[in-house]
């Protein structure tokens, strides 16, 4: 089902990322070193499948990416907060599959950024940051912060230290041509490159957003996916 | 039939209150129909605006066509409970131990002032010319035992002679279970559907069938169908003092600040009381001032009160006092309050999810009680550094744009219903929506072929098909577009540029109003 596998996946966190399975996941997840699940496009991309509380994530270039990436936890349940992106597409939020009533906004932290990020670190589970905004040494001792609390912090933007940094190139859209159609997929190549257990590099071919909104493997879009389908159709008529 | 009568009361119920409320606010004559809307259906009217045709729950279009010269108001609870402080006062100047149970209807135990005034009906009658001098006000008067009978009593106008409040109830409609507050309509519904078409059948019943079938809220109704109390009130003293205080330095003299502070006295007010298994019917709120002046007042509730109930109620009182007319205002900003539990009754808050559990409950629920209010906690801890609009949630409703759909809120607001997201809205865009949406649009051109600027024609069609756009001092080829007109000359274009950063294809939203002289704004990237 995943898109690329260069790592070997454990069972137990394949599990996790299932969306039946997460609120059971989340349930152990309290302690550091669990899981928050990924939709399953994206969990062959990461390194442990999901994203591995106490861990900082960049991402480079896509909003877009980073919401999908909020998708998968705020569907199971976890509560997310995005702080300093004022510019955020809820819409496109929604229609990536993130659970708007798990997630908070802070669109103007300004001088208080790092007591904010702070705060909110210790009571949600992700807490997405416009890293563009963030003095190094801040970032530094937020993302110790995080890992003290087993929140997951991601950055829209460099970060220093990051243990995983995904980014998307080669983007391709599909559907819009001169003067009729309208945008209906895009065709992006991910990146990621990471420290630690995730060293190795690995990259995939996504469809984000899929045709109908949500995020499909490039590779499985292809084959006919019986999943995404009646959800294309719904949208399609609105 | 067990336990003890409920104390008898006397309930003074304003109809009407928030029309009555609206209209006096915006100085319109009560000759004239009043309606009071929220999300576009009538929440109440006046007596003319009902005498014309206007009903609860019709829509704003329906009532304005039944009655063209209606006069229309928004809901308020802030303006009906400042506006009801005038009447509260009236009453409190003749009787002791006052209880506000709503913006419109008040409550007194009634065996001491009968006494000092001789007998019921004179109290009533000094009770409602005391209302209709001071606040101007009619108001219909009910006396019987416990506060659901007595609420009915003054809505039928009844003086219920004592030990009779069942027989008075029994030939009642089974849908007056519904009061406004307690979300019984469901139950009204089953109960008249199963063929209790009074209270007084659905009092016949034995306790322990309601009990088996209709769960804790079918108890609670069928003891009040029965003329009780709904829950005993706790005999035994609370232990310790529950009463939350707070010293505000600087002193309290704005709403939109008071109403910030209240939400999370209330929160920490019901937290402590939850913690030892209570909960609160009877709230009091009592202030002092930086001069020195005490104000007080009790609320009533049928309910116990949930956090949310105790923040509205501190907020009620705060644009009572602060806003009430020269005079009667108090002369400095609140220096302290204190919220203290006049009522407690046995807390519910273990059972939480036993009958309204969500569908499929897995156990899971408290775990999720645990994170929401681990959450909550972090918000309101960065509202306090950022102020109350530091935090917003997010909704979408109707709209063509998708800044039009996102509906934001402070958190711990309540959504409001705004126009149906499922409503059409012609000339939407399809998904999918840009992931950026820019606060401020950024200014840009967009050239044709020849060089010449691209317009919207009133036809909706594009003067000639875009080639080029310039942006930010950059120009860039254009290699898709389509046309969404959402208007006159007025029309959202997504644009595929070329030749994006890593050799990306970007997408941009750009809006085009005007024909002649174009003005295009791009107001979003599908980045």
């Amino acid at each position: 089902m995943t898109a690329v596998v260069e790592t070997p996946v454990a069972p137990v966190a394949r599990l996790a990322a299932l969306p039946g399975v997460s609120t059971a996941s989340r349930a152990q997840a309290r302690t550091p070193g669990r899981v928050l699940p990924v939709l399953p496009a994206l969990a062959g991309l990461l390194p442990a499948t999901g994203l591995r509380r106490g861990s900082t994530v960049a991402v480079h270039g896509s909003t877009s990416l980073l919401l999908a990436l909020l998708a998968g936890a705020t569907a199971a349940g976890s509560w997310a907060a995005v702080v300093g992106v004022p510019s955020l597409g809820l819409a496109a939020a929604d229609e990536l599959g993130v659970d708007l009533s798990r997630l908070a906004l802070v669109p103007r932290p300004g001088t208080e950024l790092a007591a904010v990020v702070a705060a909110l670190l210790d009571g949600v589970d992700l807490v997405a940051v416009n890293g563009t905004v963030v003095p190094p040494a801040v970032a530094r001792r937020l993302s110790a912060r995080a890992r003290h609390r087993g929140a997951v912090l991601l950055s829209l933007g460099p970060w220093p230290g990051a243990e995983v940094e995904l980014s998307s190139s080669r983007d391709r859209w599909q559907g819009l041509a001169r003067g009729h159609g309208s945008l209906r997929a895009r065709r992006m190549s991910v990146r990621v490159r990471g420290r630690g257990a995730a060293t190795r590099p690995a990259s995939a071919e996504l469809l984000l957003p899929g045709p109908g909104g949500a995020v499909v493997g490039a590779d499985t879009a292809a084959s006919p996916a019986p999943v995404t389908q009646p959800v294309a159709c719904e949208e399609a008529t609105g | 039939m067990t336990g003890p009568l409920p104390a008898r009361m006397l309930v003074l119920w304003c109809p009407d209150w928030p029309a009555v409320a609206a209209a006096a606010t915006a100085g319109v004559p009560l000759v004239r129909p009043v309606a009071v809307f929220s999300a576009n259906r009538v929440v109440a009217c006046s007596a003319v605006a009902r005498g014309r045709g206007v009903r609860r729950g019709m829509r704003r279009r329906e009532a304005q066509s039944r009655c063209p010269d209606l006069a229309v108001f928004t809901a308020d609870d802030g303006r009906d409970a400042r506006l009801f402080e005038t009447v509260a006062r009236a009453v409190e100047e003749l009787v002791v131990g006052v209880e506000v149970v709503r913006p419109g209807v008040v409550a007194v135990p009634v065996s001491g002032a009968a006494g000092y005034f001789g007998g019921e009906h004179r109290l009533v009658e000094t009770l409602v010319d005391k209302v209709a001098a001071d606040a101007g006000v009619e108001c219909q008067v009910g006396v019987s035992e416990g506060l659901f009978a007595a609420t009915l009593a003054a809505r039928y106008g009844e003086l219920v002679e004592p030990g009779e409040g069942a027989e008075f109830l029994a030939p009642l409609p089974i849908r007056e279970l519904d009061q406004p507050g307690t979300e019984r309509a469901g139950l009204a519904d089953l109960l008249g559907r199963l063929g209790l078409r009074t209270l007084g059948a659905f009092a016949g019943l034995a306790e322990r069938d309601v009990a088996s079938r209709f769960g804790l809220d079918g108890v609670l109704a069928h003891r009040l169908a029965r003329g009780r109390s709904e829950r005993p009130p706790l005999r035994r003293a609370s232990p310790e003092d529950l009463a939350v205080a707070e010293i505000f330095d600087p002193p309290l003299d704005r709403i939109d600040v008071a109403a910030f502070r209240a939400k999370g006295l209330g929160a920490k007010f019901h937290a402590r009381l939850a913690d030892r298994g209570f909960a609160c019917t009877r709230l009091g709120v009592y202030a002092v001032t930086e001069e020195g002046e005490q104000l007080g007042r009790v609320w009533r509730c049928a309910e116990p009160l949930t956090p949310h109930g105790v923040a509205d109620r501190v907020r009620w009182q705060f644009e009572s006092w602060l806003r009430a007319a020269p005079g009667e205002r108090p002369t400095a900003g609140v220096a302290r309050l204190r919220l203290e539990p006049e009522e407690l009754v046995e807390g519910r808050s273990l059972q939480l999810g036993l009958w309204r559990g969500r569908s499929g409950g897995t156990g899971l629920e408290e775990d999720d009680v645990v994170a929401t209010e681990r959450a909550g906690r972090a918000f309101a801890r960065v509202q306090g550094l950022l102020g109350p609009e530091g935090v917003l949630t997010a909704g979408l409703g109707g709209g063509f744009g998708p800044a039009e759909r996102a509906r934001k809120v402070p958190w711990g607001d309540r959504h409001e219903p705004g126009p149906a997201e499922e409503a059409r809205w012609r000339g939407r865009l399809p998904s999918p929506s840009p992931a950026t949406v820019l606060e401020r649009p950024l200014p840009a051109q967009v050239f044709d072929a020849e060089g010449n600027p691209v317009g919207v024609t009133a036809r909706r069609r594009v003067t000639a098909p875009p080639h080029r756009i310039s942006l930010g001092g950059e120009d860039r080829d254009i290699l898709g577009w389509a046309a969404w007109y959402a208007g006159d000359r007025r029309a959202r274009v997504p644009l595929l540029l070329a030749g994006g950063r890593d050799e990306n294809e970007e997408a941009v939203l750009a809006l085009c109003v005007g024909t002649e002289n174009p003005v295009w704004t791009v107001e979003g990237m599908y980045d």
